[in-house]
């Protein structure tokens, strides 16, 4: 996973509330079994006016002009913006790998949906939680100045506004530190091996049906 | 000790370990997988040269890409006509084979969708912990076990340590008293329950349903309604053990045996919220006061009774809702003030891993016997969630009522509820869904999900738009 440490980045908006997985990457995507190339597909409905299918020439489609990822003032931007209860829906990790792959490295948003929000931290994507009202004045602020970049430190747990102002933020330290380090949790875990194994022993005197092989 | 939720017990009797930071390592007893989250997580596997930690643990099925119908499942996985699907599902067979996990595939007669396939088999049980690539994963909930949805990330992690790095979560408690009326169901408890709570309202909680009309309900009824808690936001939705539970677990396929019954039983009847424990929310609902449910949005949480009205933007304060609503109303092509009766349909889908399983056909072809599906109504089809479930219905004759009334009957997949097999919605279309979700294109692009019960989609099947299931007489008695 990508270390993430500071991102100084363009912020792009995503103007409404409940903002689901299958808005994120719509299903017919989800057939790949690769982690990547999803980028193209990301808000595939609203970014898109003709249906989206697997294998198309993107470059061929046509925009949605209203939509605001497609506006040439967003472009390259590494900062999404959003609403509440962002990433809600299914599971797919292929949401915040569509994320990703469009270049998105932060998540702003006043609340976000636990597995998403969950799956973002695995793929070395920092979502952020903001007071509402914060969000709103940064959409304000974004709205109003074409290019509004900000920077987004994580050592400090602060976002710098263009005016110089700091807005901290909190993040689990476990998470701030994976991310930072770029650690695989799955390493982590592994440290604590012998602490799995004897915890399976004594589980298994206590519920031994549970170790009862499924054979096939 | 001091007093504990069931939440709480399954927590602390799966904790390997806990850090300073307050993450703890939980141990995981049952692993369910299917073709879509799990490719990526044994590349990553195969790529570090890891082995799965405990080969046991894992059990899977494809369901979402599997075609469900008949003429096409006859073939096996080379008869899948869209590509791209069909190398999903044979990715999922070579892993498996790679691995050593136990898979049920295309055409076992044990496959079906994963949340139904696990109880039915005993193979998620009381008190397990229970994890899936798969958000609808609260459903093995509905037998007092910690279950949950994962990411392909976290599939990859419990296939190598057998763990998860997790941390606690709130504890909320749904509780559901009185009775229900004839007519109403699980789903429309826990379409009310969402209606109510709001699709963020569970965030970051465990939610235990209880109270009376819980307890009255099946144990299929209680998965339809653990199965929704993600709709509230919550990753966790669960029941506490009963003499229900142990006479639905006893004898199946991988339940304990003789040699090691009376064990499980004796734990397992711990396994309920004590009386004094410490809920940090709690909702309650009165069951005679719910009547059947339909959703008329694109969120779970737009969701009115039968005889309600579509509502209007300026109906509600909030701005954020206000932009929402007038979205989902030109989304869903609805008017403010029209009744829900209203609404014509174009498709009836039953099916799905909320309600699919056979105390819901029995239901649906209650509704539907010796009627006809209306001529306005372009497809309604009923895909049963497992084999086993296909078979228990076709001796009980419920196909036959099905195809007699004009009903598809078709082979178990996940089907039209996320429409990545061929079924799907065109745009525009209105479908009457026993599904989970009424999210934008979820059903196909442009389509517009409302989501009710297997007796109101039937009913609907037949009136050719919504009405209320409880009017129709000669169903009142066995629905």
């Amino acid at each position: 996973m990508e270390k993430f440490d500071v991102l100084d980045g363009i912020v792009a908006p995503m103007d409404r509330a409940n903002v689901d997985t299958d808005m994120i990457i719509p299903k017919q995507f989800l057939k790949s079994i690769k982690r990547t190339g999803f980028g193209p597909n990301l808000f595939d409905e609203l970014r898109y006016l003709d249906v989206g299918e697997p294998g198309q020439d993107h470059s061929r489609r046509p925009l949605n002009p209203d939509f605001p990822l497609n506006h040439e003032r967003h472009q390259g931007a590494s900062i999404l913006l959003a609403r509440e209860n962002f990433g809600c829906g299914s599971s797919r990790e292929h949401a915040p790998w569509a994320l990703l792959d469009h270049g998105f490295r932060v998540i702003i948003a006043p609340s976000f949906a636990d597995i998403f929000y969950n799956n973002c931290f695995k793929n070395g994507i920092l979502p952020i939680v903001l007071d509402a009202q914060v969000v709103h004045e940064l959409f304000e602020a974004q709205h109003a100045t074409p290019g509004y970049r900000l920077i987004v430190d994580l050592q400090r747990k602060a976002i710098e506004r263009p005016d110089g102002e700091d807005i901290s933020f909190e993040v689990d330290e476990f998470r701030r530190q994976c991310l930072l380090h770029g650690h695989d949790d799955i390493d982590i875990t592994l440290e604590d091996a012998d602490e799995i194994r004897v915890f399976e022993q004594e589980y298994r005197q206590r519920a031994p049906w549970i170790f009862a092989a499924t054979g096939s | 000790m001091a007093a504990q939720t069931l939440y709480d017990k399954l927590w602390a009797s799966h904790l390997v370990n806990e850090r300073e930071d307050g993450t703890g390592l939980l141990y995981i007893d049952r692993h369910l997988l299917h073709e879509v989250t799990s490719p990526q997580a044994f590349e990553g596997l195969r790529l570090a040269g890891r082995k799965p930690w405990r080969i046991d643990a894992n059990l899977a099925t494809p369901d979402h890409n599997v075609p469900s119908s008949i003429a096409e499942r006859r073939a096996g996985v080379a008869g899948i006509e869209d590509p791209v699907s069909r190398t999903q599902v044979e990715t999922l067979d070579e892993n498996c084979a790679e691995f050593g996990v136990l898979e049920f595939t295309i055409n076992d007669p044990r496959q079906g969708i994963v949340h139904v396939v696990g109880p039915e088999q005993g193979a998620t049980l009381p008190g397990m912990t229970v994890v899936c690539g798969d958000s609808h994963t609260a459903t093995h909930g509905a037998l007092g076990a910690l279950a949950k949805g994962i990411g392909t990330s976290e599939v990859e992690h419990v296939l190598a340590t057998q763990c998860l790095i997790q941390r606690k979560l709130k504890n909320m408690l749904v509780k559901v008293d009185g009775e229900l009326q004839a007519g109403v169901t699980a789903k429309d408890i826990v379409l009310a329950v969402v209606g109510v709570i709001g699709t963020a309202g569970g965030t970051g909680h465990a939610i235990e349903f209880g109270g009376e009309a819980i307890r009255a309900l099946s144990v299929e009824g209680r998965m339809t309604v653990c199965n929704m808690a993600i709709e509230a936001g919550a990753r966790v939705g669960m029941v506490a053990v009963d003499q229900v539970t142990l006479d639905y677990v006893k004898g199946r396929p991988y339940a304990p045996g003789p040699d090691t019954w009376d064990q499980a039983e004796a734990y397992w009847g711990t396994l309920y919220s004590d009386p004094d424990a410490h809920f940090d929310a709690i909702v309650e609902l009165d069951a005679a006061t719910i009547q059947p449910q339909v959703t008329w949005g694109t969120s779970p949480e737009m969701v009115l009774p039968v005889d309600g009205l579509i509502p209007a933007a300026e109906d509600y304060t909030d701005p954020t809702h206000r932009v929402a609503v007038k979205r989902a109303l030109e989304y869903m092509g609805l008017k403010p003030g029209m009744a829900i009766t209203d609404i014509q349909l174009d498709r009836v889908f039953i099916g799905s891993c909320t309600n699919s399983r056979i105390e819901d056909l029995r239901s649906a072809a209650a509704v539907v016997k010796g009627k006809q599906v209306a001529s306005t109504i372009k497809q309604a089809m009923v895909v049963p969630g497992s084999g086993p479930v296909k078979a228990q219905a076709e001796a009980e004759g419920l196909d036959k009522i099905f195809t007699d009334a004009g009903l598809e009957w078709r082979a178990p997949s996940c089907s039209m509820c996320l429409a990545m097999n061929a079924d799907r919605l065109g745009s525009g279309e209105h479908c009457a869904s026993t599904s989970n979700r009424n999210f934008e294109g979820r059903q196909g692009y442009g389509g517009r999900t409302h989501l009710v019960s297997p007796a109101m989609a039937a009913a609907a099947a037949v009136a050719g738009h919504f009405v209320d299931v409880r009017v129709m007489v000669d169903a009142r008695e066995s629905v």
